[in-house]
């Protein structure tokens, strides 16, 4: 069975980058497709690629990872200075990321406005 | 403002470039996007020799390979490169994909191994560059996250980007909807394999760092 988890910002705004992508990765690991408020910074999605990388095994195959902006504002000067300096300091919470382990998510579709999520179909036990 | 800071930023680099004898011109993108196929030409141009292996099977380069003292003239400017080919970077690994692709289990597997390791190492590698070069498959999807993770890194880094539209050869390449995902940056439209377009890119290459 597959989990969706719907995650605010306010959960991992207190932890360190390391620990964002642990609390991540720990959930796509358990088989759980993460929504997340906001995005982390560019710096650490390339960490979460290469922890991921470090992860990978026979179970574990690595994520799709998609990331949604809202639609561009029409903010100016000291308006979008200071929208900068809220998500440089306290994290950016607009938009959302999805992240799901790859043995069950597919494909993660995206246009600017529009996601899509390809599952892959589920094993039959024996 | 902001932009006005990043592009003083930006200028101070260049210039810091100009003055160096080698800049570092790194190939990213995903894999099978025709990085290696482009730094193999461009490197066959200018000394002569090839810097890795093609492969239609992915992640065919699993580690990163550089050539130095690229010395490239264009239109009686030259500049010098040392040029790093780097593994595809890609959020997944799924040996099952080489088996399906033909591959022997044991080979599949070992191939996954050392592709992870290339993953990690092209991502430590960036901040080594002077200039990088994303070499994107024009017939695929262009807002795929990690073409995204990539620039997004690079201009938090500063570092000159010059976007690549590959594979212009084939019908389903769509040149425009790679402009339209990264309307920020020079986008050059080419054929690596065919070697067309190769003016426009070291024009455009120029432009970056010169």
């Amino acid at each position: 069975m597959v989990t969706l988890q719907l995650m605010s910002y306010s959960e991992i705004e207190g932890l360190s980058s390391l620990g964002k992508i642990r609390k991540l990765l720990d959930a796509a690991r358990d088989e759980t497709v993460v929504l997340l408020q906001g995005r982390l910074k560019p710096e650490e999605e390339t960490e979460l690629i290469k922890v991921t990388m470090e992860k990978i095994n026979k179970e574990f195959k690595g994520i799709e990872l998609a990331v949604v902006k809202p639609g561009k504002t029409h903010e100016t000067g000291f308006a979008k200075l200071r929208s900068n300096i809220i998500n440089t300091v306290l994290g950016d919470r607009q938009g959302f990321t999805l992240i799901g382990p790859a043995n069950v998510v597919k494909a993660i579709k995206k246009n600017p406005d529009r996601i899509q999520l390809m599952m892959n179909k589920a094993k039959k036990r024996r | 403002m902001l932009d006005i800071f990043k592009k003083f930023v930006r200028k101070v680099f260049r210039d810091i470039f100009l003055r160096r004898k080698e800049l570092k011109l790194g190939f990213y993108g995903p894999p099978n996007a025709g990085k290696t196929t482009l730094a193999n030409k461009i490197c066959k141009d200018w000394v002569g020799k090839d810097i890795g292996v093609v492969s239609e099977i992915a992640h065919e380069t699993r580690e990163v390979k550089v050539i130095d003292k690229v010395e490239i003239d264009y239109e009686g400017n030259k500049l010098t490169f040392a040029i790093a080919d780097t593994p595809g970077i890609a959020t997944k690994i799924d040996y099952e994909e080489f088996i399906k692709a033909g591959l022997k289990k044991t080979v599949a597997k070992k191939r996954a191994k050392e592709a992870t390791r290339g993953v990690i190492d092209a991502i430590k590698w960036i901040d080594n560059m002077d200039v990088v070069v994303v070499v994107l498959d024009a017939t695929k999807d262009p807002y795929s996250q990690v073409n995204i993770t990539i620039i997004g890194n690079l201009q938090a880094r500063n570092i000159p980007v010059l976007v690549v539209a590959n594979k212009t050869d084939l019908k389903k390449a769509n040149i425009k909807k790679v402009q339209a995902a990264f309307p920020q940056y020079d986008v050059v439209g080419m054929s690596a394999k065919k070697g067309k377009g190769m003016d426009a890119f070291y024009e455009a290459l120029f432009a970056l760092v010169g």
